[in-house]
C-alpha cells in the first residue's frame, strides 16, 4: 500500500507544479477522479474492519479535504491568471477614431418660429394658417389695398395666369390675407399668430423673392394701442433675451391699420458691428397698429363696437439679427456646411421652459 | 424725399438744432434715412495756393507742387494737368478722410518725392462740376478758409422717407407745416395773392367732356419774353444737394416748386404749340408720344393726354413731351397746374411702366386748391427768375371737392390708443393741422380736414393724428389679459405634424433645407407639375416660373450643388407647401427628402453602404410612424411615380389613399439634373394621413406575459413575384394572437431552389398569454403557419 502521506505530499506538489488549468484538472482526476489515487485509497476502506477503517477513514477524508481546498485555491488564481493574460491579449488602441456618425440639423428658420411661437403662446396666441396662392381680394382689397393704391405698387406682386373667371390669382405678398380669413370664419376673441411664407417680386442681396413673415392679430373688448405696446415690447426683450432692450415706436403707414407703428429695438454700430441692445442707432424689426375700422367693416365685424391690432414680422430679418447671419440669400440655397454652422440640433427645443436664447 | 436743412428753414422758423429737428420728424412719422452735414464730413478740406509747380523728375504725369498753406510751405506730388504756379484750389492735409473715396490721406512718398497732402478735384469732396482736373477757385478765395464756408455747401440734406399716404409731405412746406404742428417751429407765411395778369393768354384749354370726371381742375398762364438761362446759383445748389441736376432755369423752377411746395407743374414752350388750344382729352388709339426721357410710349383710349392740333404731346400728370418741351431757346411759355384723377394718373403711370416724380405726386394725391391757390406765387416766382410779363390764368374744371365732414368722438382716443388726452389738447392738434371743428351732437365734433389730407377717412385717421403730434411715447404699456386660466397649446394636432417630423429627421441624419416654392417649369413638368395655371405671368427668372408640384427637384439641385462644393453623402429634407391647383385645397404640405452616397460610412473597422431604397423605405416608415400610422396598416403599390426606378420605388398606401412614395430616383431624372449617382428619395403627403383620433390621456392598462417566449424558424420556396409582404400577411394570419414578432433573417435565389423562385426565411416569436405552449401547440402553430403559406403564397417549406 502506498503511503498516503507521500500520496499527499505528491499531489501538493502536483497542485502547486500545475502551470495551467489543464494542468490542474489533470491533477484533480490523478488524486480525486473516479480512478483517482485517493478515490481507490477510500474505496479500499471496505475491506477493512470497522477500527482500522475508522482510523484510515479520517486520515484519508482529512488529506481529500486538504487537497480539494488546494485544487480550489490553485483553480482561482491560475483562472485569475488566465483571465489578466486574455484581458493583456485583447488589447486594443483606444486612441482609434469611433465609427463615423451622422449629425443633421435642423434650419435656423424653424427654430426661429418655434421661438415666436413660444413667446406668443405664453400671451395665449395661436397658430393660424392659410394658403399661399391667394385672391387679389384677400391679399389686397379687404386689407384696404384698393387696385390703384400706391401701398399696392410697392408690394412687387408675383401674379399667376387668371382664371376662367377673370380673377388673377396672387401668391400672398405678406401673412394679413389671413387675418381676414380668420376673421370672416371666427368670432372674437382673436388671439393668433401666422408664421409663413410670403413672396414678392424682388431679387438682390436684401430681397428673396420668397421669405418668411409672422403676422398677429388680436381682436378683443376695449384691445387697445396700449396692449399692443406691451405685448410687442415683450415679445422683442424675450426674443433677444434681453431685459432692458430699448424699444420705440414710431408713426407709420399701413393700409389696413390706423394708427400705425413702426417697431425699433435699440442697437450700436460702434466699430463696424451691429450690436443689438441699448446704443445710438435704432433698427426697425416690426410693423403694428390698430385693426383699420375698413377692415373690420371688410370682415363683416361692427367696427364701432369692435376693435383690435395686428402686427407683422420678417422671420429671416429676426434670424439674421438674432444669429448673426450676415446674407438673406444663404437660407434658402441648402449649402450644407451652412446648414450645420447656423443650423439647430434636433434636440434643441425652443420653449420658454427650456430658453429661447 | 430730401431736403436741406436751410431750405425748411425757408418755409419754418425755428431754433431747434438739426438733431431735434430729425427727431421729431421721426415722431411724427418721417423716418430719417439719412442725415448728410457737409460741415462734419468736409469740414477739413481748405484752400490753399499754388506757389511753383515743376515737372516730377521720375514720371512724366506727375508734378512736384509748391504749396502755400496758410503760411506753411508743402510739398505736394498732384497728377492734374491743370496744376500751375498761383492756382488756388482746394486740399485735403494729412489726416483727411476723403469720402468718396474712402480713403485717410497719409503722408507718402510717390516715386521718390515727399507728397504732404491731396490736391482735391470736385468729384474727391462727392461735389458736381468739372472734375477734370483739381478745382479752381478765384484768386480773392482766402487761404487757410475751409473750402465749404467759402463755398456756402454746408447745409445739412435730409432724407426722410414719406410713407404713401402723406402726399402732403412731398413738398418741403408740407414738412415744415407738420413739424410747426409739434411745435418744432413756426410756419412761415407764403403770399399766395392773386396775380391778375398783364394780358390775356393767347393760349387756351379745351377739356374733352369725357374727361371731366377725371380732370377736376386746370390752370394755365402765358409768359412772354422770358429768359431761360442758367438756374440762379442758390436754386442749382439745393437742386445739386437733393440729387438733381441743374438744367435750365424754366426746367429747374419746375423742379424746384416741385419739392419746394409738392406742386408739379408742366411746362411748354408756347411757341411749339400748333395752334392756340390745348385739348385734354383721352388718347387715340396707338397715338404715341416722345417724352422727355426720350423714350415713345404708345397710349391706349384710357389714359388722359394734353396736346395740340398736330397730336399729344403730354402724358397727364406723369411726364411732358419732347415737341412741345422747354428747350434753352424758349421764349415764351405755357404752364400748367392741374389735378388729375389719381387713380387714373397710376394706371397709366403702370401701364406705361413709367416712374416720374410728377406721377408719383399725383397718385399720391395733391392738394385740391393748389392750382388756384398757388398760381399767383408761381407765377411771380417765375418771373423773377426770368423776367417777362405774366398773361392773366386761364383755367377749367369744376375745382375739386375736397371738403368732407368726418365725424369724431374725442373719447376715441382714449378708447382706440389708452392715452388720456384732454379734449382741448385734442383740439389744438387738429387745428395746427389745419383741420377745421364744429360742435356735433353730445359733445362729439364734425371735422372738417385741410385741401392737402386726402389721406383722412375715418375717425381712426384723426386719431392717429391725434397721437402722432401728442407723441407715441404716451401708449401706455397694459399687457394682455389671461383668456384661460391654464396655458393652451399654440399649436394644433395637425400644426404639431411637421414640428415632430423635424426634430424626427433631423435626428435620423437629415439636415433640414428650406427651399423657394417655385422651380423651372421644365423641372415642375419632370414631377408631374408644369401646369399653366400654376405658372407665374411675372417670375423673376425663368428658372423660377413655376409653383412646385413637388419638393423633389429643388432638393436635387440642393444635392447638386452641394457634390459640386465637393460633399459625398447628401441627405437634406423639407418641409413645406407643394401646389397642384390654385384653390386653398390644393396646396397640400408635404416631407420630402433626398439622400446620396453612403447610408453607412465605411472607416477603418466597416465597410461603407451606399444609400438603397431600404434607406428610403425606414425613412417613410418612420415618418408614418411619426404620425401615428402603424407600418402594419400601411400597403405598397409598385413602381412608384414615374421618377422614380421603376424596379426599386413605391406609393405607400393608406387603405385607398395614396400617402408617399419612395424609392431610388429614375436614371433619366438624374441625368436631367447632372447627378451622376444614385439618389434615393422619399416624399409624404402629410394631408393624406388623418390625424390620429383623440385617445384618452390615460394609457390602458398594460398586460404583460410571464411566460417564456419562444422562436421559431421557417424558410419558404416560393415564385420570384410573390412579394415579401405577403409572405408576412400570410404568416401572421395564421397565429395573429400568438406572434408577438416577425422578422425575415435571410433572401436566396439561387441555383440550389431553381429559376423563378426564392426563399425567404422567417423567424417568429411567439409569445403566451395563459400557460406555457406545449409540444403540441407549437407542432399545431407551425403546421398552421405552413398551410397558410401554402394556401395564400403556394409557398413550400425549404426542405
Amino acid at each position: 500500500m502506498v503511503d498516503i502521506d507521500t500520496l499527499r505530499e505528491k499531489f501538493l506538489k502536483d497542485i502547486t507544479l500545475a502551470g495551467d488549468l489543464d494542468q490542474l484538472n489533470a491533477v484533480r482526476i490523478d488524486a480525486l477522479g473516479k480512478k483517482g489515487a485517493i478515490s481507490f485509497e477510500l474505496a479500499k476502506l471496505g475491506q477493512m474492519d470497522a477500527d482500522a477503517r475508522k482510523q484510515a477513514g479520517q486520515i484519508i477524508n482529512a488529506v481529500k479535504q486538504e487537497l480539494t481546498s488546494a485544487l480550489a485555491e490553485r483553480q482561482e488564481l491560475l483562472a485569475k491568471q488566465a483571465l489578466d493574460k486574455k484581458l493583456e491579449s485583447e488589447k486594443s488602441d483606444v486612441s482609434l477614431p469611433t465609427r463615423p456618425s451622422i449629425q443633421a440639423k435642423m434650419h435656423p428658420l424653424s427654430r426661429t418660429m418655434e421661438e415666436i411661437s413660444a413667446i406668443f403662446a405664453d400671451m395665449g396666441f395661436v397658430i393660424a394658417e392659410g394658403p399661399e396662392i391667394e385672391t387679389d381680394e384677400n391679399n389686397f382689397t379687404a386689407l384696404n389695398i384698393p387696385p390703384e393704391h400706391p401701398a399696392r405698387q410697392e408690394h412687387d406682386t408675383f401674379y399667376l395666369k387668371a382664371d376662367a373667371s377673370g380673377s388673377r390669382p396672387v401668391l400672398r405678398t405678406h401673412t394679413s390675407p389671413v387675418q381676414i380669413r380668420t376673421m370672416r370664419s371666427t368670432k372674437p376673441p382673436i388671439r393668433i399668430i401666422v408664421p409663413g411664407r410670403t413672396y414678392r417680386s424682388d431679387h438682390d442681396a436684401t430681397h428673396s423673392p420668397m421669405f418668411h413673415q409672422c403676422e398677429g392679430l388680436v381682436i378683443g373688448p376695449d384691445i387697445h394701442m396700449g396692449h399692443l405696446k406691451a405685448t410687442l415690447i415683450d415679445f422683442c426683450r424675450s426674443f433677444f433675451g434681453m431685459d432692458e432692450l430699448p424699444v420705440r415706436f414710431r408713426p407709420s403707414y399701413f393700409p389696413f391699420t390706423e394708427p400705425s407703428a413702426e417697431v425699433d429695438i435699440g442697437c450700436s454700430r460702434e466699430g463696424g458691428g451691429l450690436k443689438i441692445g441699448a446704443g445710438e442707432s435704432w433698427l426697425e424689426i416690426l410693423g403694428s397698429g390698430m385693426v383699420n375700422p375698413r377692415v373690420l367693416e371688410n370682415c363683416g365685424y361692427d367696427s364701432t363696437t369692435t376693435q383690435g391690432f395686428a402686427f407683422g414680422m420678417g422671420v429671416e430679418r429676426l434670424a439674421m439679427l438674432k444669429y448673426g447671419i450676415p446674407d438673406l440669400r444663404t437660407f434658402y440655397e441648402s449649402d450644407l456646411r451652412w446648414l450645420h454652422h447656423y443650423g439647430f440640433m434636433p434636440h434643441d427645443v425652443a420653449g420658454l421652459h427650456t430658453g429661447i436664447v | 424725399m430730401k431736403f436741406t436743412l436751410n431750405w425748411l428753414k425757408d418755409h419754418l422758423e425755428t431754433e431747434c438744432s438739426l438733431s431735434e429737428i430729425c427727431d421729431g420728424l421721426v415722431r411724427l412719422g418721417h423716418e430719417v434715412e439719412e442725415v448728410v452735414d457737409p460741415a462734419q464730413s468736409l469740414s477739413d478740406f481748405r484752400i490753399v495756393e499754388i506757389k511753383e509747380a515743376q515737372p516730377h523728375p521720375e514720371a512724366d504725369r506727375l508734378q512736384l507742387c509748391v504749396v502755400d498753406d496758410n503760411g506753411s510751405i508743402l510739398q505736394i506730388v498732384c497728377g492734374a494737368p491743370n496744376a500751375r504756379a498761383g492756382l488756388k484750389t482746394v486740399l485735403a492735409p494729412i489726416g483727411t478722410y476723403v469720402p468718396a473715396i474712402d480713403i485717410i490721406i497719409k503722408k507718402g512718398l510717390i516715386r521718390g518725392q515727399e507728397s504732404n497732402g491731396m490736391l482735391c478735384a470736385f468729384s474727391e469732396l462727392g461735389l458736381d462740376g468739372d472734375s477734370d482736373g483739381i478745382i479752381e477757385l478765384p484768386d480773392d478765395a482766402p487761404l487757410g478758409t475751409s473750402y465749404i464756408e467759402y463755398a456756402d455747401l454746408n447745409d445739412p440734406v435730409i432724407e426722410i422717407a414719406i410713407t404713401p399716404n402723406r402726399g402732403d409731405c412731398l413738398g418741403v412746406r408740407g414738412i415744415a407745416r407738420d413739424l410747426s404742428a409739434a411745435s418744432i417751429g413756426r410756419m412761415k407765411p407764403l403770399d399766395t395773392s392773386e396775380c391778375k395778369g398783364e394780358f390775356d393768354s393767347p393760349i387756351h384749354w379745351a377739356l374733352s367732356p369725357d374727361t371731366v370726371e377725371i380732370v377736376p381742375r386746370v390752370t394755365g398762364r402765358y409768359f412772354q419774353d422770358v429768359a431761360n438761362k442758367s438756374s440762379p446759383e442758390w436754386m442749382a445748389r439745393r437742386l445739386i444737394s437733393i440729387g438733381q441736376r441743374p438744367i435750365s432755369a424754366l426746367v429747374d423752377i419746375t423742379n424746384y416748386i416741385m419739392m419746394d411746395l409738392g406742386r408739379p407743374l408742366h411746362a411748354f414752350d408756347a411757341d411749339k404749340i400748333s395752334g392756340d388750344t390745348l385739348f385734354i382729352r383721352r388718347a387715340n388709339a396707338g397715338e404715341k408720344i416722345l417724352a422727355l426721357n426720350e423714350k415713345e410710349y404708345e397710349c391706349t383710349p384710357d389714359m388722359l393726354v394734353i396736346g395740340d392740333r398736330d397730336g399729344a404731346d403730354d402724358i397727364a400728370g406723369i411726364m411732358g413731351g419732347e415737341r412741345t418741351g422747354i428747350t434753352d431757346d424758349t421764349q415764351n411759355l405755357f404752364l400748367e397746374i392741374a389735378i388729375f384723377d389719381p387713380i387714373s394718373v397710376a394706371a397709366t403711370g403702370r401701364t406705361l411702366n413709367i416712374n416720374s416724380d410728377a406721377r408719383y405726386r399725383f397718385e399720391r394725391g395733391l392738394d385740391g386748391e393748389s392750382p388756384d391757390l398757388l398760381s399767383g406765387y408761381i407765377a411771380r416766382f417765375v418771373q423773377s427768375i426770368c423776367g417777362g410779363k405774366i398773361s392773366r390764368e386761364v383755367s377749367v374744371g369744376a375745382g375739386v371737392t375736397w371738403q368732407r365732414c368726418v365725424y369724431f368722438n374725442p373719447e376715441l382716443t382714449q378708447q382706440l390708443t389708452g392715452i388720456e388726452l384732454a379734449h382741448p389738447q385734442q383740439r389744438q392738434i387738429l387745428n395746427e393741422l389745419g383741420f377745421i371743428i364744429e360742435p356735433g351732437e353730445d359733445k362729439t365734433w364734425n371735422v372738417t380736414p385741410p385741401a392737402w389730407r386726402n389721406d383722412i377717412d375715418g375717425q381712426a385717421d384723426l386719431v392717429e393724428e391725434i397721437i402722432r403730434v401728442a407723441g407715441y411715447d404716451k401708449l401706455p404699456m397694459v399687457p394682455l389679459p389671461r383668456l384661460s386660466v391654464i396655458a393652451q397649446p399654440a399649436y394644433s394636432q395637425e400644426q404639431l405634424r411637421p414640428i415632430h417630423l423635424r426634430r424626427m429627421l433631423a435626428a435620423a441624419g437629415l439636415n433640414e433645407a428650406v427651399t423657394f416654392s417655385f422651380m423651372a417649369q421644365s423641372d415642375a413638368a419632370l414631377f408631374g407639375g408644369g401646369d399653366d395655371a400654376l405658372t407665374l405671368v411675372n417670375p423673376i427668372s425663368s428658372e423660377l416660373d413655376c409653383m412646385r408640384p413637388s419638393i423633389l427637384p429643388n432638393l436635387l439641385n440642393a444635392l447638386s450643388r452641394n457634390m459640386n462644393r465637393g460633399i459625398k453623402n447628401v441627405r437634406l429634407f423639407e418641409i413645406g407647401p407643394v401646389f397642384h391647383g390654385t384653390d386653398e385645397a390644393s396646396q397640400t404640405l408635404s416631407c420630402a427628402g433626398v439622400l446620396n452616397g453612403d447610408y453607412q460610412i465605411g472607416d477603418w473597422q466597416d465597410k461603407a453602404r451606399c444609400v438603397d431604397v431600404f434607406d428610403a423605405k425606414k425613412i417613410m416608415e418612420k415618418i408614418c410612424e411619426t404620425l401615428g400610422v402603424s407600418s402594419q396598416s400601411i400597403q405598397l403599390n409598385t413602381p412608384g411615380p414615374a421618377w422614380f426606378h421603376p424596379g426599386q420605388s413605391a406609393n405607400m398606401m393608406l387603405g385607398k389613399t395614396a400617402i408617399g412614395s419612395f424609392g431610388m430616383i429614375h436614371p433619366e431624372i438624374l441625368a436631367a439634373f447632372d447627378i451622376k449617382v444614385p439618389v434615393a428619395a422619399f416624399d409624404c403627403n402629410i394631408n393624406a394621413i388623418p390625424l390620429p383620433r383623440h385617445k384618452n390621456v390615460a394609457r390602458p392598462l398594460l398586460k404583460l406575459s410571464t411566460f417564456q417566449p419562444v422562436e421559431r424558424d421557417f424558410a419558404f420556396v416560393l415564385d420570384e413575384e410573390v412579394s415579401a409582404a405577403k409572405l408576412l400577411r400570410a404568416v401572421r394570419a395564421a397565429a395573429k394572437d400568438k406572434i408577438s414578432d416577425i422578422g425575415i433573417f435571410d433572401v436566396y435565389e439561387g441555383a440550389e431552389i431553381g429559376d423563378g423562385k426564392k426563399s425567404i426565411a422567417v423567424k417568429i416569436q411567439l409569445t403566451p398569454d395563459e400557460a406555457t405552449f406545449t409540444e403540441a401547440e407549437l407542432q399545431q402553430i407551425s403546421a398552421d403557419i405552413i398551410a397558410s403559406v401554402e394556401k395564400q403564397c403556394a409557398g413550400k417549406l425549404r426542405g
